[in-house]
């Protein structure tokens, strides 16, 4: 209960805060900003290629994925896995046999495609050099 | 409460206007469920994370630790990884909290209530290293499916509750015992309640270790949500998935527990190895049992910059699912050599073990630091990906991190 105070507190908390924000740059700024401010607001919005609300690829396919993947789990299962078409196929499958997704009809065959061309894998090897690395001095 | 109100006034055409597309089957949503697509959460301030943890997923919530965040001996909430199959249980009432000890080979199905279990039974503490099976996952190739976990999903923190074998006995265990298998109140992610989102559990001989425990304790205090409050069940150095969260039953079967993420490629590796890629038939994956051989460098944080002559002191943690940890070694020259490092022993069995030394380089340049564990067995962490599996379980492939010296 005291988790869930809090974090309603927090959300409204930042609701309020982004109004705040939404409603100053509107009050301050011409026009045209006031257009991209709305699009980054919007649930719907696309931003360098990517759903914002949900991290998916902006592609063919996009709101059927949306519409059949995201209702129980979330986008970022999708995002954060790579897998080949047969792959993809077989998620689908299991998702169907044990997890109670529902048949997708003729929507299958465009979900699939989204997926496996939007997430597909990279040969990585047996063991990937090291990357991302952020150099910081060390002081002991 | 009020936005549970809102929610449930909303109607369906509300939400599909604020998605921007058609919300399929939307008529089955369960009463009061928000879309994920609205969902807006810190779930840092929700679960007093660390914000320096990586959050893989939010329907259902998994998050991971780094490295660097794992330093302290016995692991805080803050950088406690976060593995859940299905959705939080809500609304939990400690007062009306039973746990039932059935199956086929109980003498007598037990009902115990919380006060109960706390009173009638000795209390212990151990510090156990929990892992997640699918620790290390995002190396594999090919990929595997699932949380694409780094390094992250593990912790050490000290459990306080009583032993599962003490209540076993209370209600009395049959010969023909094989198994037991946990239930717990988290909910399906697709809110059916007929449908488990996982219940999983262990051999007898693990059950009945005075290690394995039913806990209602973390590190002192009364377990975060995320992490079964109010009682877990907790079996130590075997996949975190088998130590069951927000415990409401343990049957004691007479066969191997078939509940859910016990068959299929959940939680098992080919019996025998296959190549990478391969297709495994059902009947020829086993579960997977004690965790293997592993460590990890949690000082200094990859990427230190360190002067000519300098050297680093290097600590860290590890572990060998069952067995003891009896060898640390790292090298500088991507194991062209090893070097020794200092091997404390654990606390208590299942407690992962430190280690600490220091590195000199011989020059400026580029070096990884490439740290290695033996257990107890001779079993060693191999430099490379071990043995591919299906859902990417089991990769204990040396840890290492980057240092320059300038």
């Amino acid at each position: 209960m005291i988790l869930k105070r809090k974090y309603l507190f927090y959300s409204v908390v930042s609701l309020l805060a982004v109004i705040l924000i939404l409603f100053i740059r509107h009050k301050s700024e011409n026009e045209n900003n006031y257009e991209i401010v709305k699009e980054s607001a919007s649930f719907n919005g696309i931003k360098d290629g990517i759903h914002i609300n949900t991290g998916l690829k902006d592609a063919d396919g996009l709101p059927l994925v949306i519409a059949h993947c995201t209702g129980c789990h979330s986008a970022k299962l999708i995002t954060q896995n790579r897998l080949s078409k047969d792959g993809w196929q077989e998620v689908i499958k299991w998702m169907q046999e044990t997890q109670n997704l529902w048949d997708l009809g003729e929507d299958e065959e465009s979900i699939v495609a989204y997926l496996s061309k939007n997430y597909a894998p990279s040969q990585k090897g047996r063991r990937e050099p090291l990357k991302n690395i952020e150099w910081y001095a060390l002081e002991d | 409460m009020k936005r549970r109100n809102f929610i449930k006034k909303a109607s369906l055409s509300t939400f599909t206007a604020l998605i921007g597309a058609d919300i399929v089957f939307g008529q089955f949503l369960p009463e009061g469920y928000t879309p994920l697509a609205l969902h807006q959460t810190d779930p840092f301030a929700l679960f007093e994370k660390d914000k320096e943890m990586q959050v893989l997923n939010d329907r259902p919530w998994n998050m991971e630790a780094q490295a660097h965040l794992l330093d302290d001996s016995i692991t805080p909430n803050k950088y406690m990884f976060i593995r859940n199959n299905g959705l939080i249980p809500k609304n939990i009432d400690i007062n009306n909290w039973k746990l039932t000890i059935d199956g086929e080979s109980v003498k007598e199905t037990k009902t115990y209530s919380l006060a109960e279990l706390k009173s009638k039974f000795k209390h212990y503490t151990y510090q156990l290293t929990l892992e997640c099976g699918g620790n290390g996952r995002s190396e594999f190739n090919p990929p595997a499916k699932g949380n694409q976990w780094t390094v992250g999903a593990v912790s050490c923190a000290n459990w306080t509750g009583v032993r599962l074998k003490d209540i076993l006995k209370d209600a009395g265990i049959k010969k023909n015992a094989i198994y037991i298998g946990y239930h717990s109140a988290d909910m399906h992610l697709t809110g059916d309640i007929n449908k488990a989102p996982i219940s999983r559990g262990v051999p007898m001989s693990k059950a009945l270790q005075d290690e394995t425990i039913l806990a209602f304790k973390m590190n002192g205090k009364n377990i975060p949500l995320a992490h079964g409050y109010p009682l877990r069940l907790v079996a130590g150095g075997w996949p975190a998935s088998a130590s069951g969260k927000w415990l409401t039953g343990i049957s004691i079967r007479d066969k191997v527990h078939d509940g859910a993420k016990m068959k299929g490629s959940s939680y098992r590796v080919p019996c025998k190895p296959v190549a990478p890629g391969s297709k495994v038939k059902d009947e020829d994956m086993c579960i997977i049992e004690s965790m293997p051989v592993k460590s990890l460098i949690t000082y200094p944080k990859t990427g230190a910059l360190i002067q000519r002559g300098k050297k680093i002191n290097l600590r860290g943690h590890a572990w060998a699912g069952e067995y003891g940890v009896s060898k640390m070694e790292y090298s500088i020259d991507y194991g062209a050599s090893w070097k020794q490092c200092l091997l404390e022993n654990p606390v208590n069995r299942l407690a992962w073990q430190h280690f600490s030394t220091t590195v000199g380089f011989p020059s400026r340049g580029y070096y990884e630091v490439w740290a290695r564990a033996t257990d107890t067995e001779n079993n060693a962490q191999p430099m490379l990906l071990p043995g591919w599996n299906p859902k990417g379980y089991l990769n204990n492939a040396c840890h290492r991190i980057a240092v320059k010296v300038v």
